[in-house]
């Protein structure tokens, strides 16, 4: 396994392309296997208070996106191994678990760059296109704002609430995803612009129970600019 | 085991300990806003949803039922469902542990466990395991279901009520039941609950009446 792991893809391209040795042999099927790893942030942890508190986010960022990653990379290299051992049954076992975990992993990725300081353009509303597409789409960005954090509000047990872009009908609207589902489960056509987290791990330790306050807050520290450029390059 | 008393109003039923006595185990703090904003949340919703409705004066266990509808859910059941289960789970919970918990099983449930597990540890760490893989939200169940100890899971707010077994046990897992003294360390919790708080005289009367029910 470990000889697998260290012959690169270009170096077996090659091998293959100047018809050397045949290398399958069988012993085993030359692949990498990718391990992820936490993104770093691109502000300090206390960048965004009040409205997020800076202990909420290293806890979030340090323990919960970290953990997902970690459990991410464990689920895939079980789950390059059950395929390699043709375990059909442990294959769609391992589902769950790449789905929680990787769904986490994107999820959280998309959330640390859709957060910005206030003194970096958090909490801007967005101008150009997505601003327009939010006008006719919801009639305003205030309308928008409104009806987000009441989907957010209202979603029972773990998920996100995110603004959408729908790639086929070329408008935006708002899904909810439970758990860490990310957002192409609900349709391979829609596009993440802004996605926020509403597990209770998200606000508990600064907002308690009331979900509700942690959602009029973190439109303060919301990165627009991000969810513009977001549209912008799906939208052309 | 019924939460609601009063003909009128569901009443916000206190758990039989001290809002301080789990400490440290499961601080105070921990307590006042599990119980006193999330439980009591659920409970002031649920009578503002039922008044001038058919459901108004029924017992928790009734509104459940007659909602859930064997399946075919009411209109008004997926707006209050999960404040309905929340109350009946909650009420468990607080009731699933007691001051001075853990330690071992006795009589029937000891013998009832290593019939089914072999061992009380191998029971507790299937227990274990379904909390820590309930993702997202929800709760882990010990049950009485044919004669047997079963471990179960349910996300969100679900209830052994519409399902098949009898709740002996259950460990709330939704984050706000640890967050505030573990954080993000749910097998530290869901340990300590085992060790510390989990209360097997409970577990002995709910089997006690889940056998006769059966009968």
């Amino acid at each position: 396994m470990a000889f697998c792991a260290l012959v690169s893809k270009k170096a077996l391209g090659s091998a293959l392309r100047s018809g050397a040795a045949d290398l399958g042999s069988g012993l085993c099927q030359i692949r990498r296997l990718q391990t992820f790893s936490l993104p770093d942030l691109s502000y300090d942890y206390g960048a965004l208070e009040p409205a997020i508190s800076g202990e909420i986010m290293k806890i979030h960022h340090q323990k919960h996106h970290q953990a997902y990653i970690t459990n991410y990379n464990k689920a895939l290299e079980q789950l390059d191994e059950a395929i390699q051992k043709g375990d059909t049954s442990k294959v769609v076992g391992l589902q769950s678990a790449i789905k929680f975990n990787g769904g986490g992993h994107i999820n959280h990725s998309i959330f640390w760059k859709n957060l910005a300081p206030t003194n970096e353009g958090g909490g801007e509303p967005p101008k150009g296109a997505l601003g327009w597409a939010i006008d006719a789409d919801f009639g305003s960005f205030e309308a928008l704002v409104q009806k987000m954090s009441s989907e957010g509000a209202a979603l029972q047990g773990s998920g996100w609430v995110w603004l959408a872009l729908d790639k086929e009908l070329k408008k935006v609207r708002i899904e909810t995803t439970a758990n860490q589902d990310p957002l192409v489960t609900k349709g391979l056509h829609l596009v993440p612009l802004l996605g926020i987290d509403v597990w209770e791990h998200a606000y508990y330790l600064q907002y308690k129970n009331v979900r509700p306050d942690y959602l009029k807050n973190i439109w303060k520290v919301i990165n627009w600019k991000h969810a513009s450029d977001a549209f912008d390059g799906e939208a052309a | 085991m019924s939460s609601s008393s009063s003909p009128v109003q569901l009443e916000l039923k206190a758990p039989p300990y001290p809002l301080d006595a789990l400490e440290p185990y499961m601080s105070q703090k921990t307590l006042e806003f599990h119980w006193g904003k999330h439980h009591r949340g659920y409970v002031d919703n649920l009578n503002k949803q039922i008044v001038g409705t058919d459901l108004h004066g029924l017992t928790l266990e009734e509104i459940i039922v007659k909602s859930y509808n064997n399946g075919n859910p009411l209109p008004t059941f997926n707006n209050a469902a999960q404040a309905w289960f929340s109350i009946w789970n909650h009420d468990f919970f607080w009731s699933s542990m007691k001051p001075g918990g853990g330690g071992r099983p006795s009589g029937l449930v000891l013998e009832l466990i290593e019939r089914e597990f072999g061992s009380v540890e191998a029971l507790l760490n299937e227990f274990k395991q379904a909390a820590l893989t309930q993702f997202g939200s929800g709760w882990a169940w010990l049950g009485y279901k044919d004669g047997k100890i079963v471990v179960e899971k349910t996300a969100n707010a679900v209830n052994p009520l519409v399902a098949d077994y009898h709740p002996l046990l259950t460990v709330d897992v939704w984050e706000h039941a640890y967050y505030l003294d573990y954080q993000n360390r749910r097998p530290d919790f869901v340990s300590t609950f085992i060790e510390n708080l989990l209360s097997w005289d409970a577990v002995s009367e709910r089997l006690e009446e889940a056998i006769a029910k059966a009968a």
